[in-house]
């Protein structure tokens, strides 16, 4: 497995050997991380990552992974006073 | 067997939408706002007609509906409990699961004759495309992030440019989260407030006033333009900004007015920050990673602020 780590910043993980270069991943991407075009897909903006998983779900090599998380400080706030997991409200 | 009918839809919004779209927006009755899942005829639509897919919450909805002025299309609706695309694409809701169950269903295969469906950007994380083919034999094509930009897609071939598939954060959406955090926060506001009043007048109360503002309304207003890259300095500058006048008048009166001023500044800055942390809230703008980060860089800081801050008032009682 030669997956490694995209940033230090977040928990974005590639394994470029998986990538099958269907470029699925910077179609679903919210912030440009990928740029599709090749195989392996470059990670242009590994830093940009939110941890939305959007990628991981749609990558069909299974090259991708992250350890998921909503960004939202009260969820993370109440799962760490309350534990388990809680379901995002939605203020939008 | 009797095939579900087609809800019938059109791209005007009218006043009721509007009104509920206000309601939805600042926090009235959340999961209400809600459309009937299922498959949905946008102005009369034929077998060779576009199918796209939302949530079957009245803002995702009508976002489409209204994008799509003056066209024909398929309104493929899951049922996401009344949530919006991104929330319930995170949670689970907007799911390959749910999608799929969607579109056996309504025999969506045999009212249309391709087999393309057209997708919500922000569905990434609870859709995967190619399972979605396996299960159903349409075809996912993703879609913008925003609805406004499906006209640019439906008449470009569906292809995007890459500022569609960007998320950003502009003035319009953050100020549409404002009306939502103030009702949360009105109440504490109001008892903070009070309480201050009560014990130190109107300067007190007014102080506190500012320093919920600053968190609620400066911030979202002013976010481009703030120095620090985490959510909590960046409120707790805001939060200092606004105090400073009531600091200014508090410092009168030597060294005693400088502690409380500096108290005040200390006790408070601290209501500001943490309200801007509030806007981290449901937005595909930060990961869990950075709250994480933001939880473990500021918390001590921000208890010592608020322990210093006590500490000066308190003294300042006693001299």
């Amino acid at each position: 497995m030669t997956a490694r780590a995209c940033s230090p910043r977040n928990t974005l993980r590639f394994d470029p050997q998986r990538c099958v270069g269907c470029g699925d991943c910077a179609r679903v991407c919210p912030h440009g991380v990928f740029r599709a075009g090749g195989r392996p897909v470059a990670v242009v903006r590994p830093d940009a990552c939110m941890e939305c998983g959007a990628c991981v779900t749609n990558c069909r090599g299974g090259a991708l992974a992250v350890d998921k998380g909503v960004g939202c400080a009260w969820l993370l706030l109440k799962q760490a006073l309350l534990g388990g997991e809680q379901r995002c409200g939605g203020s939008s | 067997m009797a095939r579900a009918p087609v809800r019938r839809t059109d791209s005007r919004l009218r006043l009721r939408h509007r009104l509920d779209h206000v309601l939805a927006r600042w926090g009235y009755r959340r999961s209400r706002h809600r459309v009937e899942p299922g498959l949905w005829g946008l102005g009369d639509p034929g077998p060779d007609d576009p199918v796209l897919v939302t949530a079957n919450y009245t803002l995702s909805f009508d976002a489409l509906r209204a994008a799509l002025r003056g066209r024909r299309a398929w309104i493929l609706v899951l049922d996401t409990r009344g949530v919006n695309v991104w929330c319930a694409a995170a949670e689970g809701a907007f799911s390959t699961e749910e999608l799929v169950r969607r579109v056996r269903e309504t025999e969506l295969a045999e009212r249309v004759s391709h087999r393309r469906l057209i997708l919500p950007q922000l569905a990434g994380p609870g859709v995967a495309g190619h399972r979605v083919r396996e299960e159903t034999g349409f075809r996912v094509l993703w879609g913008p992030v925003r609805a406004a930009h499906l006209p640019a897609f439906l008449d470009g071939g569906s292809k995007t440019d890459p500022s569609m598939r960007r998320v950003r954060f502009p003035l319009g959406d953050r100020l549409a989260l404002v009306p939502v955090e103030l009702v949360h926060a009105l109440l504490p506001a109001l008892l903070l407030a009070a309480g201050a009043g009560w014990a130190g007048g109107f300067l007190w109360a007014g102080a506190v006033i500012a320093a919920f503002l600053a968190g609620l309304l400066l911030f979202p207003l002013l976010l481009p333009l703030l120095p620090f890259r985490d959510f909590w300095p960046n409120g707790g500058l805001l939060g200092v900004l606004a105090l400073a006048p009531f600091a200014w008048r508090l410092s009168r009166g030597g060294v005693p007015g400088l502690l409380a001023a500096l108290g005040m500044l200390l006790l408070l800055a601290p209501v500001s920050a943490w309200l801007a942390l509030g806007f981290t809230g449901c937005t595909p703008y930060t990961s869990a990673s950075h709250v994480r980060r933001e939880f473990r860089r500021w918390t001590r800081p921000m208890a010592a602020s608020l322990v210093l801050g006590g500490a000066l008032l308190g003294w300042r009682l006693f001299l």
